[in-house]
């Protein structure tokens, strides 16, 4: 035998690695760019980040072909065709900026809130959202509206935080964890890591999803849920626990409104509002002296339920009594609850045992003393561990605020928010919504080349902080703090289009987009926005939406409908900062920002959109962007990032501040800071002190550190809110009984709606269409190799997922006469597509799924028209309306959570039948024209061929 | 398996030549007549043709030389080397033949036998392959020794024919090979209809403990490699219809036709037009026998790919 | 070379797959075809890369399959169908039929560690090892006209400019569910070992008789949810009267 042929095994990877955060996700995590003659020989992930260990997934990894596609814009372009057609020319950074200079400049002085400008995947809104606030129109918001808003008004609502930005599971303590439907394209590496380490310590992972990919492949336990009922699963297990005695009593009693007094005086204006003393502080109802005192006052005993009698002679209730009467109703008894949510009883019965089992006789203890903000001393943290995750797929239902309220509540009740092993708290949250701004954008709040008054978004404490006008009108473009959707904490991006083309509340004048694909996958009826964007006034022969500016890396569909496109860099050739302002990476045991730069300088003429709209709001002189002589204040975003001050001594970046570099938190701009992280691998992490890392709603170490950090200037302790006295106050709104009131016609969907305690209810379309027209349930989920619509561009991703089958479970395909490969149409009340179908029995039976946002228009993001993207793959947007059916009532309701106006993308009901095969998927839309020619072939690195 | 042009054309026209030329080595065929001469280069051409044919799928056929190496454990490697062997008596055969117009006895019996072990050769690369059960018998070397040998008959009787005329003997040796030949492929897709595959999905994800495994997603959404390559397998309905003509086309004419050229004695026109046809038939009844060889044989890798 | 090593060797150097923790996520996928594009042989190409028959060559892919118990099995939930997501790349066999079938000598295992490579500039690109393979570890670079494989990142395993942590295949150091394992399946004490000791862990398509080196542990047994309810323990406060009850109590002993 000849001896093996010699191999190079110790080739060096390349000539130098540079660390920066990756953005194939919204994840953030940190990686190491391996650089070779000038180009990307291998991504890996950075072993030190906090966020990602040293993993990274298959986006990360793909970044390669994200950096080099050939769908990157490459300049400036201005609209030579019409709106669609994707003719373009190629302008120069100097005329494009002053051609936006004067559409921006003219709206600013002439009427500010006929700019629109909303923001997708934006990861910059601190900046964004200030540079709205001081351009003064008061139509801005991220994509948070239809994405995630539902989950995060509850959580801060309820908590003082929510998942994912604002917590985590405690992975490495916790025994037992449930997951309901996240996007797992979104914060994949954590959970990915996180469910694995919960595996291989034994504990049970139970999965609450309609659909069994991904992650619930690996539950232990999957719940194959019927959409939009995971609320009455959630309640019917707070039955259980009640009925079981399985509340940590203590823990409600010390950290939550569990004693608070509600006001019992039916018809009056203050029905069901907290008792309050005349400082404002909430009552409670003492056992001991058997009086009423002020919450939280020392010593006191406070009563769980019991009717008392207040000062005014008024009589009132512990808001306990109300719940614990609410939720021990038969009619959330499992039985009672199964055949609405598909979820077997006994299985009902077994996950609330499981739960209750788990935090009280599998409670952990870490022996830390720590002082709560009463100033009492505990010997140690007790753990209930049991911990919850949940998203978009609680989120994306019209009944997604209370269902996310629910699972708060159970989190609360068994004593398991911030503890060891159950949901913790990441810096700087928790947050208590009192800490959080009310939203500005009433006609006092804005004029004529001024800034706006307050931030845009916020949370309104009742409906006097309703952004409306005398007669009930929405102030804003997208009605966000209207009545339509009063806690509308993240605007509704997805009515923007619709609204300004229906002039309803009023016509815009431009339309201000960055990453946001809002003429395909991010609108919901995609031909209807199409035809919006189309739409010409004949009267002036323009545009009804008359001018669109857009911003994005990649030729998306978005582009083929602008006007002007500004072209932004990709990931690796710019400066970012991922701060603690904006939405925050921070772990439960530490404070984490982190920073990019461009560790390729671009090879085209594109700009990073945060360094345009800093040259923007100089140009257009808006104050906090010019100096008093009107001369711009920074140099591009590194020069922002490193110099602008929120506060005095809070800026982006929390780490290296000072002029040394030393101090954290708070400190003077230090002009080495982006070095600095750069040669800390382009992120900042702190301990949080180890004292400090639990109960930090009420841990006097934690608050301390919080105001040391700058997080706030005062301690900011949360109690928990079961019972929300909001959302009360927008009943008793609607119930004619407090000022100011809904229109009438939004009376009893507020009634419904604005329940102090969570409740269920059907989701609106369901509740709306005939249920046996439209027996199923469609939805999307998400897959882990590919990003929202990102991924086609992307040579390696695309291989992956091509196209989309629509997978139908196989009961519905025998009842149907379906297989695999078969085309099939799908109809909604609103419209219909047809699809190529694949069967599964790894889901809900009433439910069938695709992957979201694989369908692409032909000839977006430089895939050749034939490409299957474009003609088998689809959208199930086609399929969902922005509004609901007619009710027969004249009027059109968003199809949108009445609470926070969140879209409802899973309220979907669909009905199948089989359709002659075809080439196409349908609805089919002709191409756009692409730009530039793509390679037919890619042997990439083969210039390093060994 | 996917029926690749290349490889049916090389196997079917190296089985006939290699067929051919044995049977001229053992002297069938006047070595004095034109046919012969004809014959010979024929065979010859078959061979090398097949060969060239056989070099068109390499990803690099200018290393094929290395080929040659690894005869000690690689069928492939042998096909080579004994190919290469073969040529020697088989070009010494053919220039006694075609130059001196006489039959080199020892030379013609080296050659005939060297031409079976070649055959045996290219059968067993396929038959050494486990992954796929269709192949995986000592069925495949013999089917495709006998088709060589049929061939080789068939084509004899015809260049005999054309030299004068066959023997009753020849005529009768080539239908009795036609329908051995044809028997055994027979018994060869009875066991290929009759046993059950080797790998299956439970065993290639060993997860057929927890219940029935079905493929949902596919790794990658379009063809690859494997899927090109593996993947192909034509559909049983197809597959019949196609065996059905392979042996009209192959086995039925062939025999049929010979006994007609039997029957109308040596010589006539008659004759040496069915011995013709026979010859022309059974080599496009073989090409369609080869290519369901390879597209009804189903590759273990498919258990993966819901194949 | 086509033949085996004689003796066979005493490390077997290997991967351990857990699918019980496997999300599908092709991280592992994607990061082996970064790693192996510009580094081990030819680049890994991809065919009309924008276009309709998009297709390349990968080392590693994740096959996805459904699992529909049969009637009366008791693992799992009775009844429920599973998905299993599957990586699957080259098992670098003891028994390796890709080498003995190579007619060049292009393809051979290892005598020092087992890893079976391809030595490109031999490859005639006949594609042979990939027909031999049952699991379809050999893909063909159309490009390139040679066979690619997995080499168990051999440029990174030995690779004294990489920090010994990272000397590890790509498709492990990645994974952001801990799924794969890479080492020593020849010594019994090794991590490795221990897990398939312990997990179960076992071979693909043993009937195919080609003694892969990778191993795989199976989905752990799990247990109905609904068995939990059964002995729970607890109260059985029937209606509010009764919970109001327990609840004085539970605050008295506060």
């Amino acid at each position: 035998m000849a001896p093996s042929p010699r191999v190079a095994l110790s080739k060096p990877v390349g000539d130098e690695i540079r660390k920066t955060t990756c953005y194939m996700c919204a994840c953030r995590c940190g990686i190491n760019v391996h650089l070779k003659d000038g180009r990307i020989r291998y991504i890996e992930g950075n072993r030190d980040h906090p966020v990602n260990r040293g993993v990274l997934c298959a986006k990360g990894s793909a970044g390669i072909m994200q950096h080099y596609s050939p769908a990157r814009l490459k300049a400036p372009l201005l609209r030579t065709g019409p709106r669609g057609s994707g003719e373009f020319r190629e302008i120069s950074w100097e005329e494009a900026l002053s051609l936006a200079t004067e559409w921006l400049g003219t709206v600013r002085r002439d009427d500010p809130k006929r700019l629109a400008f909303f923001t997708g995947r934006d990861q910059s809104q601190s900046l964004t959202g200030f540079w709205a606030q001081q351009f003064g129109t008061p139509n801005y918001a991220a994509h948070g509206g239809f994405c995630s808003v539902n989950m995060a008004a509850a959580g801060i609502m309820t908590l003082g935080g929510a998942f994912w930005e604002f917590g985590a599971p405690d992975w490495e303590r916790t025994k037992l964890f449930v997951l309901f439907g996240v996007a797992e394209d979104h914060d994949s590496n954590p959970i990915k890591m996180g469910i694995s380490r919960v595996k291989a310590n034994g504990a049970r992972f139970v999965s609450v999803n309609p659909v069994r990919t991904g992650y619930s492949a690996i539950a232990d336990n999957w719940i194959g849920i019927r959409p939009g009922t995971d609320g009455l699963l959630i309640l019917s297990v707070v039955h259980e626990l009640l009925k079981a005695g399985r509340i940590d009593v203590d823990y409600l009693v010390r950290n939550s409104n569990a004693p608070w007094l509600v006001i019992d005086a039916p018809g009056t204006a203050e029905h069901g509002l907290f008792a309050r003393d005349g400082d404002g502080q909430p009552l409670v109802f003492e056992t001991v002296t058997e009086s009423v005192v002020a919450a939280r006052t020392k010593g006191a005993r406070p009563a769980l339920h019991g009717r008392c009698t207040l000062a005014d002679g008024r009589a009132a209730v512990p808001s306990f009594q109300l719940l614990a009467e609410a939720y021990l109703d038969a009619r959330y008894a499992p039985d009672a609850v199964s055949a609405e949510t598909g979820v077997p009883a006994a299985t009902i019965r077994g996950l609330a045992a499981e739960i209750g089992r788990v935090a009280f006789e599998e409670a952990i203890e870490i022996p830390q003393p720590w002082t709560d903000m009463n100033g009492e001393r505990h010997d140690s943290f007790v753990g209930r561990p049991v911990s919850f995750h949940a998203m978009r797929g609680i989120s994306a239902h019209s009944n997604g605020f209370q269902t996310a309220r629910a699972l708060h509540m159970l989190q609360v009740l068994i004593g398991a928010v911030d503890c060891p092993g159950g949901f913790r708290f990441e810096p700087p949250y928790p947050k208590p919504v009192e800490a959080h701004p009310t939203p500005h954008g009433r006609a006092e709040h804005f004029g004529s080349n001024k800034p706006l008054s307050g931030p845009h978004l916020g949370f309104p404490r009742g409906p006097e902080d309703l952004l409306v006008d005398e007669d009930g009108r929405p102030a804003r473009i997208d009605k966000a703090f209207s009545w339509d959707a009063p806690i509308a904490a993240h605007g509704l991006m997805h009515m923007v289009i619709a609204n300004a083309h229906a002039r309803d509340p009023y016509g815009i004048d431009v339309l201000f987009l960055y990453m946001a694909n809002m003429a395909w996958n991010s609108s919901m009826n995609t031909a209807g926005v199409i035809a919006m964007l189309e739409d010409k006034d004949p009267e002036t022969g323009d545009y009804v939406i008359p001018k669109i500016i857009y911003s994005d890396a990649y030729s998306s569909e978005m582009v083929a409908y602008a006007d002007l496109i500004l072209p932004d860099t990709t990931y690796l050739e710019r400066h970012d900062c991922i701060s603690l302002l904006d939405r925050p990476i921070s772990e439960p045991d530490s404070v984490n920002d982190a920073i990019r730069w461009p560790v390729l300088e671009p090879d085209r003429d594109v700009r990073a959109f945060q360094t345009v709209i800093l040259d923007l709001g100089a140009r257009l002189k808006l104050p906090g962007f010019v100096d008093q002589r009107g001369k711009a204040l920074y140099d591009d975003y590194a020069d922002y990032i490193v110099r602008h001050e929120r506060r005095p001594g809070i800026g982006p970046l929390a780490g290296f501040r000072g002029a040394d570099g030393t101090r954290t938190g708070r400190g003077a701009a230090n002009r080495e800071q982006l070095d600095r992280y750069i040669a800390n691998g382009s992120f900042f992490s702190m301990e949080i002190p180890f004292e400090a890392q639990f109960m930090k709603h009420a841990n006097r170490a934690w608050q301390e550190f919080a105001v040391r950090m700058g997080f706030f200037d005062t301690p900011q302790p949360v109690t928990f809110q079961l019972y929300n006295e909001t959302l009360q106050k927008f009943r008793l709104a609607a119930q004619g009984l407090r000022e100011p009131q809904p229109p009438e016609s939004h009376r009893a969907r507020i009634e419904a709606a604005f329940a102090p305690l969570p409740v269920w209810y059907r989701p609106l379309e369901e509740d709306a269409v005939d249920r046996d027209a439209f027996p199923y349930h469609a939805i999307t989920q998400r897959p882990m190799a590919m990003y929202h619509s990102w991924g086609s561009m992307n040579a390696w991703l695309r291989q992956i997922h091509t196209r989309n089958p629509l997978y139908v479970p196989g009961e519905i395909c025998d009842r149907e006469g379906l297989a695999d490969g078969d085309c099939a149409w799908v109809s909604s009340a609103h419209g219909r597509i047809k699809v190529q179908i694949a069967r599964s029995d790894a889901v809900n039976p009433a439910t069938m799924w695709t992957w979201n946002a694989i369908g692409k228009r032909g000839g977006a993001w430089a895939l050749k028209p034939e490409a299957p993207e474009a003609t088998k793959g689809f959208l199930l947007n086609h399929l969902i309306h922005e509004l609901l059916p007619p009710k027969g009532d004249g009027l059109r309701w968003s199809n949108s959570d009445p609470v926070t106006g969140q879209a409802a993308w899973y309220d979907l009901r669909v009905r199948i039948e089989k359709a002659a095969p075809g080439d196409f998927s349908e609805p089919h839309f002709p191409d756009i024209a692409t730009r530039g020619e793509v390679p037919e072939e890619l042997r990439y690195g083969e210039e390093w061929e060994a | 398996m996917h029926p690749a042009p290349s490889i049916i054309l090389f196997t079917t026209a190296s089985g006939l030549g290699y067929g051919l030329a044995a049977m001229l080595g053992l002297g069938l065929v006047d070595p004095a007549s034109v046919s012969a001469k004809v014959a010979h280069v024929l065979a010859l051409a078959l061979i090398g043709g097949g060969l060239l044919s056989s070099t068109l799928h390499l990803g690099n056929p200018q290393r094929a030389w290395r080929a040659l190496s690894q005869w000690r454990s690689s069928w492939l490697s042998r096909e080579g080397v004994m190919a290469l062997v073969t040529f020697v008596p088989l070009v010494l055969s053919a220039w006694f033949v075609v130059v001196e117009g006489r039959y080199a006895p020892v030379a013609g019996l080296v050659g005939a036998a060297l031409c079976a072990v070649t055959v045996y050769c290219t059968a067993m690369i396929y038959a050494s392959l486990k992954a796929v059960d269709a192949w995986h018998t000592p069925l495949t070397p013999a089917c495709y020794l006998l088709f060589a040998l049929a061939g080789g008959l068939v084509a004899s009787v015809f260049f005999a024919t054309t030299a004068g005329g066959a023997g009753r003997w020849l005529i009768a040796a080539a239908m009795c090979a036609v329908a051995v030949a044809w028997g055994v492929k027979l018994v060869w897709r009875g066991r290929l209809a009759s046993a059950a595959s080797t790998s299956t999905p439970e065993s290639a994800t060993g997860l057929g403990h927890i219940g029935r495994v079905r493929l949902l997603e596919r790794p990658h959404m379009t063809e690859n490699y494997l899927t090109r390559e593996m993947g192909f397998r034509v559909a049983r309905k197809h597959a019949r219809k196609l065996f059905v003509i392979a042996l009209v086309a192959g086995a039925a004419l062939p025999f049929l036709l010979l006994g007609g050229s039997l029957a109308a004695g040596p010589g006539g026109a008659a004759s040496l037009l069915m011995a013709g046809m026979a010859l022309l038939s059974f080599g496009l009844g073989t090409l369609v026998e080869r290519w369901l060889f390879f597209a009804e044989a189903r590759h273990a890798v498919m258990s993966y790919y819901g194949g | 070379m086509t033949s085996l090593p004689a003796a066979p060797a005493s490390r077997k150097l290997g991967l351990v797959i857990d699918l019980d923790v496997c999300v599908g996520c092709h991280a592992c996928v994607v990061n082996c075809k970064e790693w192996n594009t510009g580094g081990y042989g030819a680049a890994l190409s991809d065919q009309d890369p924008y276009g309709a028959n998009v297709s390349g060559a990968w080392l590693n892919r994740i096959h996805a399959f459904e699992i529909v118990p049969d009637e009366g099995s008791v693992i799992g939930e009775a009844g429920e169908v599973r998905v299993v997501h599957f990586p699957k790349s080259c098992l670098h066999c003891e028994d390796a039929p890709c080498v003995t079938v190579c007619p060049t000598g292009a393809s051979y295992k290892r005598a020092e560690d087992g890893i079976v490579l391809v030595d490109e500039d031999k490859c005639i690109g006949c594609g042979l090892c990939a027909w031999s393979c049952p699991y379809g570890a050999r893909e063909m670079d159309v490009a390139a006209g040679v066979m690619k494989k997995c080499t168990l990142c051999v440029d990174r395993i030995y690779n004294e400019t990489l920090e010994e942590v990272d000397r590890v295949p790509a498709c492990v150091r990645t994974c952001p569910a801990n799924a794969r394992h890479f080492g020593d399946l020849g010594d019994p004490g090794s991590h490795v070992s221990r897990m398939v000791a312990e997990r179960g862990g076992y071979d693909l398509m043993p009937e195919q008789g080609t003694r892969p080196v990778n191993k795989y542990l199976p989905p752990r047994p799990r247990a109905a949810l609904a068995a939990s309810a059964e002995g729970a323990r607890g109260e059985d406060l029937s209606d509010a009267t009764g919970f109001f009850a327990w609840l004085d109590g539970v605050l008295d002993r506060l």
